[in-house]
């Protein structure tokens, strides 16, 4: 029950009042891409690229466009491997905010031949099995974006 | 660096606090923690307020919380180490005494989680970690983040959701008997199996809740410290550590890297090589039944995948090998994020200076106390001992 002329509502539950806050916040964040636009390029052609460092050879995935042990940005983009070995995985069923349009849906962890481990959605209807091998693939995700995911290989 | 002591500690309940905003929780805290030490504000020289917000409406919470509880015009500043934010509030009232800048210093943890509805709470946890990388297009969760700890752990031990549920059973049970816990019930192993799913193979009884709260330390330097109680409880060492942002660079989902960095920094300091051995009690941070049995391991209080045996012949409750978390955890006495570090330090010095009801005292031999407070997924360790 709201109070006259007052954003005050009484708690469902334990009947205390609570002053509704009347600005409401919309926060959406603007990242800047520009010096890793090449991995979306890559995603464009279906292809999963990552940064490698010229001088130690370190790859970075997530990318990243300086690589802080040689303190240099000479980066060489390479394609990553697709087949993956599943380390970790997890079923959301309590879903965020911002994610509640969705079923529930799989998430892994899993490493690639380069050593580097790679996090994304599994799609699959079975619950996967950790050391399971997936397969590393560009789709689309519920919004039309291009992202990344894995689908177990059998 | 000068020694630190614990002289004055408060604690509010913790659970869904309608019936207080956060600045009159961070008070009861405040003014309690005051009282214990037989101090006034104006003998305060600085104060921290661990708060990591967004779901509470005040952006400067360390001068909200300072006007209100009439600590205006010491210096003060919010820490924010995610669900460590605690540990670390008390450890920058620790480093400004031990470097000689303050002689009293204070730190409260707070939070307000209550603040926002649920749904919006899991999307600000569920962004804790990596956003941009690991969230923005995969919608994990912060039980999501354990729950791949979970299944790697659950996959190489072979360890099944039963025994997880063994730690929710002990904590619920201590929480039973603390009254400021949010959780006053027990529990059995069926109830947590039967429990619904949050983030498979994690269900809600294996979760730590969503809760309000406040705790509140007051530190001393040696010399006041003496003057000011006959039972100081010292800061002995503190061990600090970071992890990865994304989990994609964990190396494997066994343990937490940061945890056992902070831990081997602390036992260095306090000289401590044999934990279940020197240590009377222990709170860690089990947001959900699996951290806790990594926080076994990663502490030294078991070997690597011997850490579920522990719980499995209830050697972590009061009498056993190492008592862990006998006011509840973060399970059953409750996480409110910034208050939980902190409150972990008011049941140690509690349990320290034998002030506890029996049936959770722990039997305190060597008079040695541990903390263990992680922040986000092992992306950040503060473990601290605390002695007579």
């Amino acid at each position: 029950m709201r109070l006259e002329n007052l954003p005050i509502v009484k708690d469902e539950k334990d009947c205390l009042p609570l002053f509704i806050d009347q600005r409401e916040l919309i926060l959406k964040y603007q990242i800047p891409v520009s010096d890793i636009y090449p991995f979306f390029e890559g995603l464009k052609e279906g292809k999963i690229l990552a940064p490698k460092c010229s001088t130690c050879s370190r790859i970075y995935f997530p990318p990243q466009s300086v690589c802080p042990f040689c303190k240099k940005s000479e980066m060489q983009w390479i394609e990553l491997s697709r087949e993956a070995q599943l380390l970790a995985f997890t079923q959301i069923i309590v879903k965020p905010q911002s994610f509640q349009d969705e079923g529930d849906y799989y998430v892994g962890v899993a490493r690639l031949k380069e050593g580097i481990n790679v996090l994304a959605r599994v799609v699959t209807d079975k619950r996967p099995r950790v050391g399971s091998k997936l397969r590393l693939e560009v789709t689309k995700n519920n919004k039309g974006n291009l992202v990344y995911c894995f689908v177990p290989i059998d | 660096m000068q020694k630190v002591g614990v002289v004055g500690v408060g604690i509010t309940k913790f659970g869904k606090r309608n019936d207080a905003n956060m600045n009159l929780l961070a008070w009861e805290a405040i003014n309690a923690a005051l009282q214990d030490a037989g101090i006034e504000q104006k003998d305060v020289d600085f104060f921290t307020v661990g708060n990591a917000g967004v779901w509470s409406e005040e952006l400067l919470p360390a001068v909200t919380v300072g006007d209100y509880a009439g600590l205006t015009p010491k210096g003060t500043m919010r820490v924010e180490a995610a669900c460590a934010t605690g540990s670390a509030a008390i450890r920058v009232a620790y480093q400004s005494i031990a470097s000689g800048s303050a002689k009293i210093a204070l730190a409260v943890g707070v939070e307000k989680m209550y603040g926002v509805p649920v749904p919006t709470v899991v999307e600000l946890i569920g962004r804790a970690g990596n956003f941009f990388w690991e969230f923005e297009n995969f919608g994990l969760t912060f039980p999501g983040y354990y729950a791949l700890y979970a299944s790697a752990y659950m996959a190489k031990y072979e360890v099944k959701e039963e025994d997880l549920a063994l730690v929710s059973v002990k904590n619920h049970y201590y929480g039973s008997l603390n009254p400021y816990a949010q959780f006053q019930k027990r529990v059995s192993v069926d109830e947590v199996m039967k429990s619904k799913y949050v983030a498979y193979p994690l269900k809600l009884l294996d979760s730590s809740p969503i809760t309000d709260g406040a705790a509140a330390v007051v530190l001393a330097s040696e010399e006041l410290a003496r003057k000011l109680t006959d039972t100081p409880v010292w800061i002995k060492a503190q061990g600090v550590a970071s992890g990865s942002s994304n989990l994609s660079k964990r190396s494997d989902f066994l343990g937490l890297e940061a945890s056992v960095e902070a831990s081997r920094q602390a036992y260095k300091a306090a000289g401590i090589e044999e934990p279940t051995k020197q240590i009377d009690v222990a709170t860690v941070h089990d947001c959900f039944t699996i951290a806790e049995i990594l926080a076994y391991e990663d502490l030294g209080f078991a070997k690597r995948g011997e850490g579920i045996r522990l719980i499995r012949e209830e050697q972590t409750y009061k009498g056993g090998l190492i008592p862990v978390n006998l006011d509840g955890g973060l399970k059953a006495k409750g996480h409110p994020i910034g208050a939980t570090g902190v409150g972990m330090a008011v049941e140690a010095v509690k349990q320290l200076r034998r002030e506890l009801p029996s049936t959770r005292q722990a039997d305190i031999k060597n008079g040695v106390a541990l903390t263990h407070n992680v922040g986000g997924t092992g992306h950040f360790a503060y473990v601290t001992i605390y002695s007579l």
